[in-house]
């Protein structure tokens, strides 16, 4: 097994590297979608602000790259920054995303007395029995960095929600397309293990 | 629900950890690698190092101290001390490191901040503030700089808020009169900025007890607590101070 870490310059890789280095995955983190053609799973991380995100994507081709990927079935797993402009809008610079999954990305109202971003731990809530989570406890917390949430159309797809103000889609599904909104390669043990279950779909 | 967090700090001097009182009286205690992996194994749910390294050619030492943590511990971990550019934060994100924290240098060129920001996102800059109780200024605190050694003219409500504004994402607020008395926080600092800022506040300086820890938490309203020496010196373990804290009905995460 091959995987393939998406690089579109949005923010550090390192972790994520470390992470697949730890878990002995061989991996080629790729700067161009012609690097990743061979992968037989995607990592879509990404750090950073949508719209920026968005130009560096389609200059480089990613955005018709992942579409296909995502259609020939090749599971992809998307962090952060990656699970939200895989969706199909954001209230970031509204900016039109992916639109790999329906449904749009919105700030958290810093007006509600929310601190913005949410910076920290949380547990996320199943909604639905995935391999994804296989292994871990409903208490096992994971750690969150983003100012902006996920609002799938059709809530089939969420497999897990989180509480900040409102309760958002912090895990999804979409045929073989996984994504999270927390960082797997920072949230310690359970994080890891999260990494485990996509890497053995 | 997002879960308070208990920061451990390490404070590093050419490549090992040491630990003074208010800035003086260093002595090393350990090896940071093997300290933060210990710590990441007792459930801490983030880690700072703070480089007190005085002579800038041995500042490489600390790189490797970041991409050695970086294979090993997969929590956040955020560096200071010392980064006056936007290459010395580069290298020390690009080692693994979540976050930078920049104290004096941002109070001596505040763009810093900014340049940060646009390279990695507000939520890798970290602004460390060291606050001295002054009742001359606006907040009661005012803002000193290199190790507690230099006054500024800023007031620390004052400065916090223009550092958000510039793209800050975080605070660390330490109180130079309550750092290493063990005696507790400066909860009126940590509230005061607190409930002025939308960033999220980190108290730092005084912790002895856990219960410390509870008041800065509830009281105090900060975010997340730092410690060093309540666990450096095997006082207390992560775990029992996050066992007192979840009795104490602060949520805190116990499960890793």
């Amino acid at each position: 097994m091959l995987v393939g870490i998406v690089d579109y310059r949005a923010g550090n890789l390192t972790s994520v590297c470390s992470a697949l280095s730890y878990l002995r995955i061989d991996f080629i983190v790729g700067r161009s979608p012609e690097l990743l053609q061979k992968c037989d799973k995607l990592i879509f991380p990404g750090v950073g602000e949508a719209a920026a995100a968005m130009k560096t994507l389609r200059s480089l081709g990613w955005d018709d790259f992942l579409k296909e990927r995502i259609q020939g079935g090749v599971p992809m797993l998307g962090i952060c920054l990656g699970h939200q402009i895989i969706f199909e809008k954001s209230e970031e610079g509204n900016t039109d995303c992916l639109g790999l999954i329906p449904g749009e990305v919105r700030r958290f109202d810093s007006a509600a007395g929310l601190k913005v971003p949410q910076i920290g731990w949380n547990t996320v809530e199943r909604e639905k029995e995935s391999p994804l989570f296989d292994g871990i406890p409903q208490d096992a917390g994971f750690y969150f960095v983003h100012s902006y949430y996920t609002v799938p159309s059709d809530s089939n797809v969420i497999l897990g929600t989180t509480d900040y103000g409102v309760r958002f889609a912090s895990a999804v599904n979409f045929g073989s397309l996984f994504s999270v909104q927390f960082h797997p390669e920072k949230s310690g043990r359970f994080g890891l293990r999260v990494l485990e279950n996509f890497l053995k779909f | 629900m997002l879960q308070k967090r208990i920061v451990v700090c390490l404070d590093v001097r050419n490549g090992k950890t040491t630990k003074g009182i208010r800035f003086r009286e260093n002595k090393d205690i350990g090896d940071p690698v093997e300290m933060a992996e210990a710590y990441y194994r007792q459930g801490v749910d983030e880690l700072v190092f703070y480089d007190i390294t005085a002579s800038a050619e041995k500042r490489s030492i600390m790189i490797d101290v970041v991409k050695k943590t970086a294979q090993k511990i997969f929590i956040p971990f955020c560096v200071g001390g010392g980064l006056a550019s936007l290459d010395d934060i580069c290298r020390v994100i690009d080692a693994g490191a979540e976050k930078v924290s920049l104290n004096s240098q941002a109070v001596k060129n505040p763009k810093l901040i900014e340049e940060g920001a646009a390279r990695y996102g507000r939520q890798c800059m970290v602004l460390g503030v060291d606050a001295l109780k002054d009742d001359r200024m606006p907040s009661g605190y005012r803002v000193v700089i290199n190790g507690g050694r230099t006054q500024t003219d800023k007031d620390v409500l004052e400065w916090v808020k223009e550092a958000e504004d510039r793209g800050a994402g975080e605070v660390v607020l330490n109180s130079i009169d309550a750092d290493g008395t063990c005696g507790g926080y400066e909860i009126r600092l940590t509230k005061t900025v607190s409930e002025n800022v939308s960033i999220p506040v980190v108290a730092s300086g005084g912790a002895g007890i856990p219960q410390h820890l509870t008041e800065v938490l509830t009281e105090g309203k900060a975010d997340a607590a730092l410690i060093a020496s309540m666990v450096h010196y095997g006082t207390y373990t992560t775990a029992q101070i996050k066992a007192e804290l979840a009795a104490a009905g602060v949520s805190v995460r116990l499960h890793w």
